[in-house]
């Protein structure tokens, strides 16, 4: 047992963290740091430079133009970027459609799309939720019909984050209505720029727009960009969601969050003292500190032992909203009244929504309500517990 | 990063494993935990020809040269084995101390003989006042022409009954709270004035409170430096901490493997009751609280040996706080999904439940190690 990283892992940290500084615009880490909502122009900027590095994709296997980096060179990479405050990478991509494209694609696909998502040209989203299938997601209704060489789809996904900036996206469609839910289903590779897709946005609680609606009437889709063999989607789907979960673990940002909550609480003032010297706060900081350095230890041992994805991803899945919510509800708690003051305007341009505000009060309730939504996407936090009881506990 | 054990620790992993399995029952448990001294001479006798006794002492003194991660495994394997012999108090602290503390000559009189399990050891620090807290010794030793004279009282001294000799933090200088002035003594249990009265643990080990009435030690006694003896004191129990966070992880283990067993076999409503998603939920808890706490009881397991004290009792505060807190968890859920069976004496996953809840109340609780890491 030897929990330091290697000599070359801590190189490969130094030469991320310089890359970082000198290439992550200071424009974007500021509202990155701030909380406030990020453009598409945002998103682009930085995974354009990852790109001509060639680390967007940097854990891709060299085949596909990757750098084949260890999980745990991932994890540097990706715990580096967070704590300068980079916008996170959009994973539906790199991390999500790429590993079902190079494990079922056909020859085109891998080298049509995986290249361009290689370099940062196709922004991705995901079509899996319906309106009448969440966690019950094999219930799924949008069909797609056979005709010639190319499939006619019809039906409504809903949930699907950042659409509205999309170039393509991946769905889970019903071929077969005739069979088994399950076997039914298949995997297709949409362009969202075909006739007859309408997006429109679901705008949330805390006023963002982040989720869309995506309606299909009678898309035509080439049948090149169906996924492996038709009626095997589900099977793909189930492989794709377990890159979902281990990236939504998010200890990187996680730990960039905590070290912003402890600034806010030695800021913030509680009996003219900093916050961060009360008896009760302090508790409760160190007993997320140390869930949280649990979660990370839990997550290099399933990096250090295993390359794929298990059922155990669930577990980290679950860890890791949990820690996040608990982070955005400190935050939240260490304002005070300040949590109040709301504006959409600050959380687009910056400022504050109160004149005597401080600068970082006025996205961070909003922020508090917004991550409600981590225990229940990507397969709500229940359905992970039902995943873990099945496959790892037998039950 | 590397998380694997080496062939020689699943070895060790593995022989203590048989041992438990062939000659460590439950039903064996029990008649030693019933019997007057609480513990078997025959097993540690066992454990001398094992090897157990020597994995954490160097080579020079018979020992196996180990570290945390050795300590770790050994921890893990008794506690699933819900072992009641006094391997923390002889091996891991007192013994520790010997180790870390001692001059050549002490090491080479006192460790041969832990090692061979012919010399039990304790430790005494603990007092009626302190709580947790190392530093508050009332207890003096005030310095004779030759030697020093003890006085004062230790308190919930982990097998401090049965011991050989124990290891008496003493104030040889300053205020009650002080960090210095703080001294180690060994004393041998049947000098005149050292007065022990043991009981049972509710946990099923023992422990003994301690009167130190005018009782004179050589200069050869003390151990360690005079005055500044605090940070190998913390540095000793930090490491029975670790260990005691390894054999939490065993106890948990074992027990979310006996609530499984349970879920599967009890029918109710005509059905196994583990296809309930209400219990379901509850296990994949419990199994979660096992796989940090496992994560943790490493990382302890790893820094519990370095020589950097902040990196040392960061991870292992940070490490007893979540396993106390996990560790009570599951046995809370363990108690309620065995049902009625849960609060029987007779079932072993009873047993472990109390073992593991009450871990938390030995070498710092989880509120005094939270406490702990956030004032680094």
């Amino acid at each position: 047992m030897d929990l330091d990283f290697t000599p070359a892992e801590q190189a490969f940290r130094e030469e991320v963290r310089a890359f970082v500084r000198t290439n992550l615009p200071r424009d974007i880490t500021h509202k990155v740091l701030r909380h406030r909502h990020l453009l598409k122009d945002d998103y682009t900027r930085w995974q354009d430079a990852l790109a001509r590095k060639g680390w967007l994709v940097g854990h891709w296997p060299k085949a596909h133009g990757g750098l084949e980096w260890t999980p745990v060179e991932h994890h540097i990479f990706d715990e580096e970027c967070a704590a300068a405050g980079a916008p996170r990478l959009i994973p539906f991509g790199i991390s999500m459609v790429a590993p079902v494209i190079m494990q079922y694609g056909s020859p085109w696909q891998k080298e049509h799309y995986l290249s361009r998502i290689r370099d940062n040209k196709d922004w991705w989203c995901q079509g899996y939720s319906e309106p009448g299938a969440g966690s019950d997601l094999a219930s799924l209704k949008t069909r797609a019909v056979r005709e010639g060489d190319r499939y006619i789809v019809n039906g409504q996904k809903t949930w699907t984050t950042l659409a509205h900036f999309a170039d393509m996206i991946f769905c889970l469609v019903r071929t077969d209505s005739t069979v088994k839910k399950q076997e039914g289903i298949s995997f297709l590779l949409i362009d969202m720029h075909s006739p007859g897709i309408t997006v429109r946005p679901l705008i949330l609680y805390d006023e963002e727009h982040e989720v869309n609606e995506v309606f299909f009437d009678d898309v035509a889709v080439p049948a090149a960009n169906l996924v492996g063999e038709e009626g095997k989607g589900w099977t793909y789907a189930k492989f794709l969601l377990g890159y979902e979960r281990t990236g939504i673990t998010g200890v990187g940002a996680s730990k960039r969050e905590l070290a912003l909550l402890k600034g806010v609480a030695r800021h913030e003032l509680k009996g003219g003292k900093p916050l961060a010297a009360d008896p009760i706060f302090r508790a409760k900081l160190a007993e997320v500190e140390i869930e949280l350095l649990a979660l990370e230890t839990t997550l290099l041992r399933v990096l250090a032992a295993r390359d794929k994805p298990g059922p155990e991803a669930s577990i980290l899945k679950i860890k890791g909203t949990e820690v996040q919510q608990t982070l955005t509800e400190l935050m939240m708690d260490a304002l005070g009244p300040w949590a109040e003051p709301f504006s959409r305007q600050v959380i687009e341009e910056g400022g504050t929504a109160a004149p005597f505000a401080p600068e970082y009060a006025a996205t961070l309730a909003a922020r508090y309500f917004s991550w409600r939504k981590t225990s229940i996407y990507g397969g709500s936090n229940e359905i992970q517990r039902n995943i873990i009881a099945q496959h790892v506990l037998g039950l | 990063m590397d998380f694997s054990l080496t062939e020689e620790q699943q070895l060790l992993r593995d022989a203590i494993a048989r041992f438990i399995a062939n000659e460590y029952s439950f039903e064996e448990r029990k008649s030693i935990v019933a019997s007057p001294k609480g513990w078997s001479d025959k097993v540690w006798s066992k454990f001398a020809e094992m090897g157990l006794l020597g994995v954490p002492f160097q080579e020079v003194h018979g020992g196996f040269g180990g570290s945390g991660v050795d300590l770790m495994v050994v921890a893990q394997e008794l506690g699933r084995g819900m072992v009641v012999e006094p391997y923390l108090a002889t091996v891991v602290l007192a013994g520790g101390l010997v180790e870390l503390a001692g001059t050549a000559a002490q090491q080479r009189d006192i460790l041969p003989g832990i090692i061979k399990g012919k010399w039990l050891l304790a430790l005494a620090y603990g007092e009626p006042q302190s709580r947790y807290e190392l530093h508050d010794v009332a207890a003096s030793a005030r310095r004779e022409p030759s030697g020093y004279v003890l006085n004062g009282r230790k308190a919930v001294v982990l097998h401090g009954a049965g011991a050989d000799t124990l290891v008496v933090s003493a104030r040889t200088a300053g205020a009650q709270r002080d960090r210095a002035g703080i001294t180690l003594f060994l004393v041998d249990a049947k000098t005149r004035g050292v007065n022990m009265s043991g009981y049972r643990t509710i946990d099923g080990l023992r422990a003994a409170d301690v009167e130190l009435d005018g009782v004179h030690v050589g200069d050869e006694a003390m151990l360690g430096p005079v005055d500044g003896a605090l940070p190998l004191l913390e540095q000793a129990v930090d490491r029975g901490a670790a260990a005691l966070c390894g054999e939490a992880v065993g106890v948990m283990e074992a027990l979310n493997a006996a609530t499984l067993d349970y879920l599967k076999t009890r029918q109710q409503f005509g059905q196994p009751i583990g296809r309930f998603q209400a219990l379901q939920h509850r296990a994949v808890d419990m199994l979660m609280h096992a796989e940090q706490s496992k994560s943790m009881a490493c990382l302890a397991a790893v820094k519990c040996w370095s020589q950097d004290a902040r990196a040392r009792a960061r991870a292992v505060s940070a490490a007893k706080s979540l396993i106390g807190r996990s560790g009570r968890a599951v046995a809370k859920e363990a108690i309620q999904l065995h049902g009625g069976m849960g609060v029987t004496n007779e079932l072993p996953a009873a047993h472990l439940a109390k073992r593991l809840t009450m871990i938390d109340f030995w070498l710092g609780d989880s509120d005094w190690h939270t406490e702990r890491f956030a004032a680094d």
